[in-house]
């Protein structure tokens, strides 16, 4: 069976590239990490992937804020970017690379690409790792989530993860096109504060999706959840089979191959 | 020296006369340059060049003082030492050699690669891997400048790994700090920093490294002691995995110097030489300046040019730049460098700072010169800077020049060999021993547990441990907090990284742990060293890591080895660290120490940091899915205490929550009953046949039960009566909060106590409670009544509310 191609796009300061790239590799995905600067160069052309994964990390320092300068480039480099998604190709972001997504206008996603969320720093004004519950939007058409139960668990690794919107009606639009793909939930899953929601993000908005659902932007880590030996309880829950993360990864493989 | 020069000495920049001063002159010299040269080595070096029958430039005498450092040289370790213990006087040829390498040495463990030679000791992981290991100290820095210091010790030590053989890739980060309480309210000197402002800038400059590094930062500790508040220490440590085959670095002549990474300026001028003294009107200027994107970048582009095998050797640009770089990697051949093709950060840069700057995130190469081409294209793929600055010769001499000016031009042998070695004094006297008094007080065993669990040693660390990425990389199986709400103390971390490497089906994974206790080494370090060791595989062994394999690194940290007092218990703590590895079978394969940490305080006496040892122990765990946690699984389960219990409270949190008493015994490990009883305990967990198991440390069993009972959410009952004694013992507060070494607490399920056993006949093991589902914690003392009842909400919150309430947080 022919393997999807995946770009796992790295810049300086991207570090979650090599696990990212061996989840989809075992999911069946043929992936490439490649350096933005080879895209730049036309050395590597974003149209010959079937699969597009900006990973976590720190692109550039986030020096001048959290992927800023990766979603400059995304603008400038990445022009075909919109036709990627526009064709229905699959699109992850995860933590840096959603945070570059929403600041290259990618999401939430608008007619004129303008960006119109944005991040800031987490509510403990602290970077924090820990374990969080998400609730999935069941309603929405994401690709990445078939067959995933409503109530999933992932770790969150960041210090500007708390989503901000334009305006309270934004946050409206996004309901109705159930655009919000995941939320901060406690283990009984009921939205709360501090730490369930570990950074204080507006209606506990954990992930974003477009309306179309092939592209997905994320704080939380799916690259960490690919065996149950990862998941922090595993020594005690017995159940756990594997990791949700994978589960992800696989949908996307198998969306592409049809 | 017969490679005297015949040519006239041509024109030098910067000479420095030397001729016809006295000793004391040259010391004042030295002084007022900052290089922490003895007037014993300033007049070796005088009559080397009196022999070559010319003055050094200002250059030589900088590239001596920092290869010549404690830093780098670790004198006090290499010189001859005349020691007395009292009773006896002998002389140590070299204490290194006497005890950490002996040791090493004797055991001759095939599986140990490459030790004390390289930047990191390397053990072998599978058949296709290794592991590099190495921890070090950046404690100096983090005195004036605790945020800059810290990062510049992670990234330091990142490099040191990065550079290790032909280059490791990092996969684990640890950090060990010992602090003053972060609410000291006693006096300071004029310009000292306070302990929560530097507890705070560390945390963070650790953290915004290594997080950017991508390394995940899963093991730790912290210790509060007021006698570091004018020297706290700063450990970092890091794991990097390499192919089997790049061990080992081979530099020829005819390779190119090729330096990398980020661009030489003025900042950490002198760093290793201010990092052997005395903290006394340091100059902010000796701390470097770190930015871990130049770092990554070069990481990056140097994996990819290590599996090209472009490059024949590497090493890091740490304490004295380049100067010690090119120094060691051509000390069996020669260099030849060309200072003005470094690039810089300013061009009006003397040739000599060039030639010292300790700018961070550089790294030198050496290159062969058909590999040129693609090696810089490598880099340049990661937009890392090159520049090549010239060649390794066969000549046997260290020549720098600057735009055709020569600016150095030493004997190799000279440089490396040349240190004359001073004799030292060290005394140690033992504590006269005293009938045994146990302290007054009117504590109940509740509240004395509740103290324990809230004092700044024991309480969660948590809002330390969540700042850290813990998890990049995906391979953080056994994570630092554990138990049911993530937030219980775990023994060690195990690592898997196969994640990231993508060989999904090897699940061999290795585990990181510490040993540290400095109250112990108050009163003997002897004792110290051996309990550190057995701290440290005790925890590697409640994770199911395989401790037979374990390799040591040690790190001393002291104050002044002038002082014979303070050198003589050096020397002892030395010498547990020798019996330690050959009584445990566990080599030391690298280490690093620390020298000179103390300050004068207000008042204007010396205050020196207590002798503090630090045990990191790495080990493989043969499969990851059979690690195990500190948490009680369920109720209903039987808990084991393995190991015998005396009264031994020298040194004990019991002592600091209770009151001194006036001579009790400190924790004395046997490290032969210790191994034997830990092989039957490893093939226990290996079989699967316990539940969770946790050591016996601060606090004793009354901690480390609490603890097992909170982050699982399960309550116990322990009978005291129960316990395995060393000899009798008649008090419920001996028995709860003794801090006898080589004790676990282990939790199996009632249908495997028979195998449990079984396996473990002829060993100190002996049941000595339940679990339940009844939150609480349950204690029966000797006289059959109930000692102790305590809630395990009460003695959570206890342990998790200390840190952030003294910290203000």
């Amino acid at each position: 069976m022919k393997k999807p191609k995946v770009l796992v796009l790295r810049a300086a300061g991207t570090n979650c590239d090599l696990e990212t790239a061996a989840a989809f590799d075992a999911v069946g995905g043929a992936s490439e990490r490649v350096h933005i600067d080879r895209v730049r160069t036309g050395k590597t052309k974003l149209m010959d992937f079937d699969i597009l994964i900006l990973p976590g990390g720190f692109s550039y320092s986030d020096d001048v804020g959290a992927g800023r300068i990766l979603a400059n480039q995304i603008r400038l480099y990445f022009k075909e970017l919109r036709n990627f998604v526009r064709l229905g190709r699959p699109v992850l972001g995860i933590c840096n690379g959603f945070q570059a997504l929403v600041k290259a206008g990618v999401l939430p996603a608008s007619h004129g690409g303008e960006q119109t969320a944005g991040f800031t720093a987490n509510d403990s004004g602290r970077f924090e790792a820990r374990w969080v519950h998400l609730r999935l939007n069941t309603q929405s058409s994401c690709l990445f989530f078939k067959g995933l139960p409503e109530m999933i668990e992932l770790p969150v690794a960041h210090g500007e993860g708390k989503l901000v919107l334009k305006s309270p009606r934004q946050l409206e639009d996004l309901k109705k096109n159930k655009s919000i793909a995941m939320q901060y939930v406690s283990d009984d899953g009921k939205l709360a504060g501090y730490p369930a929601n570990p950074n204080g993000s507006i209606f506990n908005i954990a992930a974003l999706t477009n309306p179309e659902g092939n592209c997905l932007g994320m704080m939380p880590h799916p690259e960490r959840y690919t065996t149950r030996f990862q998941h922090p309880n595993w020594t005690r829950q017995t159940f756990v089979k594997e990791g949700v993360g994978l589960e992800m990864f696989r949908n996307a493989v198998e969306y592409c191959r049809g | 020296m017969t490679a005297t020069r015949t040519a006239a000495p041509a024109p030098r920049t910067e000479t420095v006369v030397l001729g016809g001063l006295r000793p004391a002159e040259l010391q004042a010299l030295s002084a007022r340059h900052g290089w922490s040269l003895s007037a014993g080595e300033l007049c070796a070096i005088q009559s080397h060049f009196r022999g070559l029958k010319r003055e050094p430039s200002l250059a030589e005498l900088e590239t001596l003082a920092q290869t010549w450092s404690e830093h780098c040289k670790h004198k006090t370790f290499t010189s001859p030492i005349r020691f007395s213990d009292g009773r006896k006087t002998r002389l140590i040829k070299s204490l290194i050699e006497e005890t950490i390498f002996k040791a090493t040495k004797q055991l001759k463990k095939p599986w140990c690669l490459s030790v004390f030679k390289d930047n990191a000791g390397f053990v072998s992981f599978g058949s296709k891997w290794s592991l590099a290991f190495k921890v070090e100290t950046h404690n100096h820095p983090c005195a004036i400048e605790p945020y800059g210091g810290a990062e510049t010790g992670v990234g330091g030590v990142i490099r040191d790994v990065m550079g290790a053989g032909l280059g490791a890739k990092p996969v684990l980060n640890t950090d060990v700090f010992c602090f003053a309480a972060p609410d000291y309210a006693g006096p300071l000197p004029e310009g000292a920093l306070h302990p929560r402002r530097i507890l705070n800038s560390v945390v963070s400059g650790v953290r915004d490294y290594g997080n950017r590094m991508g390394i995940p930062t899963a093991a730790g500790g912290l210790w509060f002691d007021d006698a570091y508040r004018l020297n706290p220490l700063v450990f970092c440590g890091t794991v990097g995995l390499a192919p089997a085959w790049a061990v080992r670095k081979e530099v020829k002549p005819g390779d190119l110097i090729v330096a990398a990474g980020g661009r030489t300026g003025r900042d950490g001028l002198h760093g290793a030489t201010f990092s052997s003294a005395a903290l006394e009107g340091a100059q902010l200027s000796a701390v470097q300046i770190g930015h871990a994107i130049n770092e990554k970048k070069m990481l990056d582009a140097l994996l990819v040019a290590r599996d090209k095998r472009l490059y024949r050797g590497l090493t890091d640009c740490g304490a004295g730049g380049f100067s010690s770089a090119i120094g060691e990697l051509a000390a069996d051949c020669g260099a030849r460098v060309r200072l003005e093709a470094a690039l810089l950060k300013a061009s009006d840069l003397a040739p000599w700072e060039i030639w010292l700057s300790e700018s961070q995130e550089r790294m030198v190469f050496a290159v062969p010169p058909k590999n040129l081409k693609a090696f810089k294209e490598v880099f340049a793929a990661e937009s890392c800077e090159t520049a090549v600055l010239g060649e390794f010769t066969s000549s046997g001499r260290l020549q720098v020049a600057h735009a055709g000016t020569p600016v150095v031009d030493l004997d190799m042998r000279f440089l490396h060999h040349g240190l004359p070695r001073a004799e030292r004094t060290a005394v140690w006297s033992p504590a006269k021993s005293a009938p045994a008094k146990s302290p007054a007080h009117k504590k109940s065993l509740a509240q004395i547990l509740t103290e324990c669990l809230g004092h700044l040693n024991v309480c969660s660390r948590e809002w330390v441990i969540r700042q850290y990425d813990h998890e990049v990389q995906g391979g953080t199986v056994i994570k630092p907090l554990q138990g049911i709400r993530h937030d219980g103390p775990g023994d060690a971390c195990v690592i898997w990284p196969h994640a990231a490497t993508g060989d999904a089906a090897d699940f061999q994974g290795f585990a990181v742990s510490h040993g540290i206790n400095p109250n112990h080494g108050k009163l003997d370090p002897y004792r110290m060293a051996l309990a550190c060791v057995d701290e440290a595989l005790r925890n590697l062994l409640c994770v199911g890591a395989d401790v037979s394999r374990a390799a040591l690194l040690d790190n001393f940290c002291w104050g002044s080895p002038e002082d014979p007092v303070q050198l003589g218990a050096l020397v002892r703590a030395a010498e547990g660290c020798r019996d330690a590895a050959l009584g445990f079978g566990t080599p030391f394969i690298s280490g690093k120490d620390s020298l000179y940490n103390q300050t004068k305080d207000v008042g204007g006496k010396d205050l020196a940091i207590p002798g503090t040892l630090l045990i990191s122990a790495l080990a493989p765990v043969p499969d990851v899915r059979k690690a195990l946690t500190m948490d009680i699984k369920g109720p209903g389960n039987a808990l084991y205490l393995a190991g015998l219990t005396a009264e031994e409270l020298g040194g004990s949190l019991f002592h600091e929550v209770c009151g001194r008493c006036a001579s009790c015994t400190v924790p004395s490990a046997d490290p032969a009953a210790a191994l034997s009883l830990f092989k039957l305990l490893q093939a226990a967990l290996g079989k699967g046949l316990v539940l969770s198991a946790h050591d016996l440390s601060e606090g004793g069993l009354g901690v480390a039960a609490a603890e097992m009972c909170f982050t699982g959410e399960f309550g116990a009952c322990l009978d005291l009566d129960e316990l395995p004694r060393r000899a009798p013992i008649y008090s419920d507060e001996i028995l709860l909060f003794s801090e006898s070494p080589s004790r676990l607490l282990l939790e199996v399920a009632p249908d495997r106590e028979a195998a449990f056993l079984k396996t473990m006949r002829g060993a100190p093991v002996k049941r000595v409670g339940t679990t339940m589902a009844n939150p609480v914690l349950k204690v029966t003392g000797l006289d059959g009544r109930v000692a102790l009842e305590a809630q395990l909400c009460d003695l959570k919150c206890a342990w998790q509310g200390a840190l952030p309430r003294r910290l203000g947080a």
